[in-house]
């Protein structure tokens, strides 16, 4: 079967119950989806489907054929970083790392899905998403920061 | 154990008439909607060696649309889905609301109506709105098609009243007649998102001539096996004005109708306290 990883058109030919985050993490050797509970809880294996954030550990990949993946490697690269990214670096919104790549897709789903940079709003947005290091508030600065120089951006 | 996905036979129907035919020969496959119940068991080993229906790539059952009477929603609609489709905001608010207290954004996304009834959870979501609303339930087997009121899909905790070889195909909102006077949903959980509930509440009330109660329905869920209807509280309240008395009665008359349970999330005592006061406030016309 094919589907559509970071862009570019790949094959699975393994076991269409194979899930999601074991496919991208085993055979497209994209390790940067972590997986933490298993269970729908925590949002560390976050990834977007046609562009909308879902759990990668609840998805056997037989679901998503022909769609369209995007994992945390699609934001940017070292030296070549998203707004998103720089934005969790200057704000503190990376501790262990265990969660951001979910917080980091999370947020760019709600940021691409035009939500709003309300405070409230992000929290809401991040509620399926778990950390145990930052106590939230310096994610939510993260998001909130990179979603105001979006904005500037455009008013460029 | 983990699930083991080489022990797995999974099944692709891309139309209904697929998902029917392929289900009738193999009854015993276990359809798969949008997998926020279904694979976090899976994960941990419950259910290796087994076939699976999927049913994502039946697409007639994604859509929401309008009769001249009425909304239906597809069984695979996801709750992202109904909680911003203009219908369902515009009609049925209850439920759009009930959607967005569903888990998190990740689950709201996945997880569907159907997935959501059949599996049958004392403390599914969508209940509360779908028994004040009135929901129809359609499903379709090999055998046909059949209805059924809402009230009557529950069997007990987990359990439906599903024979062997039926799909849930749609839900069918029966449009009402009046614009409700007052409305309510109401979750009640441990933090605000991605929480189960400790008790849901939905409810419609419409004032007639003189504050005369013309339509009432009140419906809680996780205070009992299943959601129910405070079916002696509507009646008692019906035809009468809201007087101080009329209000504590029909609170009294809840625990005909529920029956908490003391676990993990809270005691008996407090689901129905808390139960009560929303009733309570709603009857009274507190916004809560
Ligand atoms: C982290 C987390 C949070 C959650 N929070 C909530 C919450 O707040 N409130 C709530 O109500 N639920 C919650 N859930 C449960 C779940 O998301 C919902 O019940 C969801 O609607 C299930 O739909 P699904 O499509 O994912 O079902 P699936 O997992 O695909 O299926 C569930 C069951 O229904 C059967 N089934 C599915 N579709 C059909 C059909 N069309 N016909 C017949 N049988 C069918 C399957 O065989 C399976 O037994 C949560 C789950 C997780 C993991
Ligand atoms: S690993 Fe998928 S939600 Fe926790
Ligand atoms: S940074 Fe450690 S879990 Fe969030």
């Amino acid at each position: 079967m094919k589907l559509k990883v970071n862009g570019k058109t790949r094959t699975f030919s393994g076991s269409p119950f194979k899930r999601l985050i074991e496919a991208l993490r085993e055979d497209f050797g994209l390790t940067g989806t972590k997986e933490g509970c298993g269970e729908g809880e925590c949002g560390a294996c976050t990834v977007l489907v046609d562009g909308e954030a879902v759990n990668s550990c609840l998805i056997p990949i037989c679901q998503v054929e022909g769609r369209s993946i995007q994992t945390v490697e699609s934001l940017g690269e070292p030296g070549k970083l998203s707004a998103l990214q720089e934005a969790f670096m200057a704000r503190g919104g990376a501790q262990c790392g265990i969660c951001t790549p979910g917080m980091l897709m999370t947020a760019y789903a709600w940021i691409k899905g035009g939500g709003s940079s309300d405070r409230a709003a992000i929290r809401e947005c991040l509620a399926g998403n778990l950390c145990r290091c930052t106590g939230y508030q310096h994610i939510v600065d993260s998001v909130a920061q990179a979603m105001k120089g979006s904005k500037k951006e455009k008013r460029k | 154990m983990r699930g083991a996905p080489e022990t797995m036979t999974v099944l692709r129907p891309k139309s209904a008439k697929e998902a029917v035919s392929l289900y009738a020969q193999d009854t015993g496959a276990m359809p798969l909607a949008g997998g926020t119940d279904f694979m976090v068991l899976w994960n941990i080993g419950l259910f290796n060696n087994r076939k699976i229906l999927d049913l994502s790539g039946v697409r007639d059952w994604r859509k929401i649309s309008a009769t001249r009477t009425s909304v239906v929603i597809g069984a695979l609609a996801t709750h992202a889905e109904i909680r911003r489709h203009p219908l369902i905001l515009k009609e049925f608010p209850l439920l759009a609301e009930a959607c967005a207290t569903i888990g998190a954004a990740q689950i709201q996304n996945r997880g569907t109506l159907g997935g959501n009834i059949a599996n049958a959870s004392p403390a599914g979501d969508t209940f509360p709105p779908l028994l004040v609303y009135e929901a129809v339930v359609h499903l379709v087997s090999a055998r046909g098609k059949r209805e059924l009121p809402i009230s009557e899909v529950f069997a007990g905790v987990k359990r439906t009243t599903l024979l062997k070889g039926e799909l849930i195909e749609s839900v069918e909102l029966p449009s009402l007649g009046k614009r409700p006077t007052r409305q309510i949903f109401r979750k009640v959980g441990m933090r605000l998102a991605q929480a189960i509930s400790k008790t849901a509440a939905a409810g419609l009330l419409t004032l007639g001539k003189g504050g005369v109660v013309e339509d009432f329905r009140f419906s809680f869920g996780s205070i009992a096996q299943t959601a129910v209807r405070l079916t002696e509280a509507e009646s008692l309240v019906v035809g009468k004005k809201l007087a101080p008395s009329v209000i504590d009665e029909a609170c009294r008359l809840m625990e005909r109708n529920v029956s908490p349970i003391d676990d993990i999330r809270s005691t008996r005592e407090y689901r129905l306290e808390v139960s009560r006061n929303i009733l309570r406030r709603f009857l009274e016309g507190n916004r809560t």
